[in-house]
């Protein structure tokens, strides 16, 4: 056991551990062994950057606090993940105390670069205990690891872990129990001058900043590694972090003297650090002779194939989609029933009144309306869980980053735009992948222009009105041009994003493709739980609130000569707004009616054909047949019909276009960390939304259609 | 292996299976750094495992480990050839 050479304190110390790692490291799995599920997802204050925290049960009842810090590769701060993890670290991240200790995940079939994070940890000075995860890997490679020579040239206590098998897991809570103290020496070097200056930057900071000697030391390195001079504003400041005035003058010195020396100083610390762990494994770790191609090198010959590749890869697509459109359709079936008979119970259970309007009219099939998406996207995260744990996610974005680099994103942006047809919601979660924060906003600003399942209902009822003798081709071959405006619109609008307001020095598309793995079914079902929880947490609150307001807006004032739902909802709130909305929406050929319509469909696209049955007083089992004559026999008041071709056309582009859904912009703000994303996205949206309608309809009765 | 058949190329021009030391970088930027992380450090040993199906991006092994990136950055990057 290579622990006991390490010095040990009393063990009352340790409140806070924190897992650190590579992506791809087993992290998450060594996580979901520490705390089983005792865990909360949230986010860190003033950024997207996912927040995992969990607690840990020791021998004799001892809770620890368990943080599972985002994966990176490195400790600089380039993107916000980095930068958690770093102030994290170094105990500057606000509201979060600084760990007592950190276990190292490394990844023992990838030492070499999975150490690199490890030396760059080491340097903070706190306690750290290395898990050597996937040690089965290793052993089955035919490769050997010496772990006690390990633990003793890193200077601190190795673990060999197999995470989802729990092996190492007891000795990793003894050695956190047993409290590990850091002893560190550094042991790796850069060349004389270099170490001479960073020495200077060290006194410097320690004398004006306050800093103790290992923050000190890393704030060093990277102020040596500046390419430019240092600037004292937040924003530019590659630490994010304000210098005292006449300390900016001395570091910008420090650069000079460099610069005149012509040291090459940006990458020296990491080449030394690369230096020092390949000595050290040169000694630890013993290749055996190795027979042809591993695994993984076998499974990317086909699924990378140029041909095989793109089979694969639009096979695997397909079989999610068809999952998502008809394996989903029965519980969502189910969540129907269900919310239908909840609603039936209420009627009957409750007096007449604006209570058991309220619940059955309102809360009920509004909240119902949402939740019924959740198989979707439960089968959804169930997939790219799976892509992402078997290692193929990375492949498809890399299949895929050269069409997605067209319009100036990101291989990984594919996924969730992709998914965003099933639901912009998921889709919008799993953008999260996307490490270049630029990237990825554009990516959500986008995303709802894939259609979305809520459209289809839409979509349906308005090509049954607008063709309704035309075969089945045509009628998918008009719903497949809303997709294909869609997504072509997307590609536009994410390109003009990249070259006008999230222009961004082009990020380094440099990502890993990881071995190939059996992904852990608990992993891939915490994944969709989580995912889930924060969804109908969503349901719960913004569409409960929505579709309470909605349904007063609908159902206030009440119209005492009202024979019907029809003119009850003309003297509505929602009706008084649809006939103020009426002048705006007729030159896209619509009328209060539709306006109506336009406005119930914000809690979620597809309301609008349940919207439509009560302004046309059709109740409330609403067959497509009856809604499609309620429409086809509606007129204006000249007798002009109201469901024209042109309308049709223009009301679906609208559609297309238009955000009209609030769960998405509530995981817009969520997920942005602001208001002002979502805002700006929906009212780009419904400007585009706007006038293309307007386009449609206008330049049809111009061609002399009607 | 002789000494004078040693040349230097950029990483975007190597075939399939061709292997390489990393010489160094073409300019020096902030971007080299982050690539150097990922350990494509000069002196390392380079292998180019593939294209992607559209011709980009580049797959190599590097460290034992497979990483990809873009042929743009693979210009930036000069390999001694093996």
């Amino acid at each position: 056991m290579p622990a006991e050479i390490f010095p040990t304190q009393p063990a009352s110390l340790i409140k806070t551990v924190a897992l650190v790692g590579n992506p791809n490291s087993g992290k998450t799995t060594l996580f979901n062994a520490f705390t089983k599920l005792r865990q909360k997802v949230g986010n860190y204050p003033g950024v997207t950057v996912e927040k995992k925290t969990g607690t840990l049960v020791l021998a004799n009842d001892r809770v620890v606090n368990v943080v599972d810090l985002p994966g990176t590769y490195s400790l600089a701060v380039r993107s916000p993940d980095e930068q958690i993890v770093r102030n994290v670290l170094l105990g500057r991240a606000a509201g979060e105390p600084r760990p007592d200790m950190v276990v190292c995940v490394v990844d023992a079939g990838n030492l070499e670069r999975n150490l690199y994070l490890f030396s760059q940890i080491q340097d903070l000075g706190l306690p750290i205990i290395v898990a050597l995860n996937m040690m089965d890997e290793v052993e089955s490679r035919g490769q050997t690891i010496d772990v006690d020579q390990l633990s003793r040239r890193l200077g601190v206590p190795v673990v060999p872990t197999v995470g989802n098998q729990n092996k190492g897991i007891e000795e990793l809570k003894q050695l956190i129990a047993g409290n590990v103290t850091a002893n560190y020496q550094r042991q790796w070097r850069m060349a004389p001058d270099l170490e001479e200056e960073v020495e200077h930057l060290v006194r410097l900071l320690e004398q004006h900043e306050n800093m103790d000697s290992h923050q000190a030391f890393a704030e060093a390195l990277i102020l040596i590694s500046l390419g430019s001079k240092l600037k004292n504003d937040e924003k530019s400041s590659p630490l994010k972090y304000f210098f005292k005035e006449e300390l900016i003058g001395q570091i910008n010195a420090v650069q000079d003297r460099l610069r005149a020396k012509g040291l090459r100083s940006r990458t020296a610390a990491i080449e030394a650090r690369y230096d020092w762990i390949k000595s050290i494994l040169k000694d630890c770790v013993r290749d055996k002779a190795r027979k042809g191609p591993d695994l993984t090198e076998r499974i990317d010959a086909v699924l990378v194939h140029k041909l095989w590749g793109w089979l694969f890869f639009l096979g695997i697509m397909g079989l999610m989609f068809y999952t998502i459109f008809t394996i989903a359709t029965y519980p969502m079936e189910w969540i129907n029933a269900g919310f239908n008979w909840l609603g039936d119970q209420v009627r009957s259970f409750l007096p007449a009144g604006p209570l058991r309007d309220l619940f059955a009219d309102g809360v009920i099939p509004g909240v119902g309306g949402v939740v019924i998406f959740l198989p979707q996207i439960l089968i959804l995260f169930l997939f790219i869980g799976m892509l992402q744990d078997t290692g193929y996610m990375a492949r498809a974005a890399f299949i895929m980053d050269r069409v997605m680099s067209k319009v100036g994103l990101h291989g990984k942006s594919f996924i969730p735009l992709l998914s965003s047809f099933a639901c912009a919601i998921p889709g919008i979660m799993s953008t999260r992948t996307i490490e270049s924060p630029k990237d990825r906003l554009v990516t959500i600003l986008v995303a709802p222009w894939m259609s979305c399942s809520a459209r289809l209902p839409v979509y349906t009822i308005m090509i049954a009105v607008l063709m309704p003798s035309a075969n089945n081709w045509q009628k998918a071959g008009l719903m497949l041009l809303m997709y294909v405006i869609g997504i072509v619109s997307a590609c536009g609008m994410a390109w003009v994003f990249k070259k006008t307001l999230l222009r961004s020095q082009k990020p380094v598309f440099i990502m890993e493709l990881p071995p190939y793995r059996l992904p852990s079914g608990k992993a891939v079902v915490i994944h969709m739980w989580e995912r889930s929880r924060l969804f109908l947490r969503r349901a719960g609150t913004v569409i409960l609130a929505m579709s309470v307001i909605l349904w007063a807006l609908m159902s206030y004032p009440k119209s005492p000569a009202a024979v019907d739902s029809a003119q009850a909802v003309k003297h509505s709130f929602a009706g008084r707004m649809g006939t103020v909305l009426e002048p705006a929406i007729q030159p896209l050929g619509y009328d209060w009616r539709i306006g109506i319509g336009l406005i119930g469909s914000f809690a979620a696209r597809e309301v609008f054909v349940s919207t439509m049955s009560i302004v046309f007083n059709i109740g409330k089992e609403t067959q497509e047949d009856t809604l499609r004559g309620a429409f086809q026999s509606a007129r204006w008041p000249d007798g002009r019909p109201l469901f024209t071709p042109l309308v049709c056309l223009s009301l679906m582009v609208f559609y297309v276009f238009a955000l009209q859904c609030v769960s998405t912009i509530a995981i817009v703000h969520r997920e942005t960390n602001s208001w002002r994303w979502p805002i700006f996205q929906f009212l780009y949206m419904a400007a585009v939304a706007y006038l293309a309608a307007f386009l449609v309809y206008q330049a049809g009765r111009l061609f002399g259609f009607s | 292996m002789p000494v004078n058949n040693k040349q230097n190329v950029l990483l975007s021009q190597m075939s399939v299976g061709q292997r390489g030391v990393i010489h160094n970088f073409v300019v020096e930027s902030d971007d080299c750094e982050r690539i150097e992380e990922m350990g494509v450090t000069p002196g390392e040993k380079v292998e180019v495992v593939r294209y992607a199906p559209l011709g980009d991006p580049i797959e190599i092994k590097i460290r034992g480990y497979l990483l990809s990136l873009r042929r743009e950055e693979a210009d930036r990057i000069e390999v001694t050839l093996l």
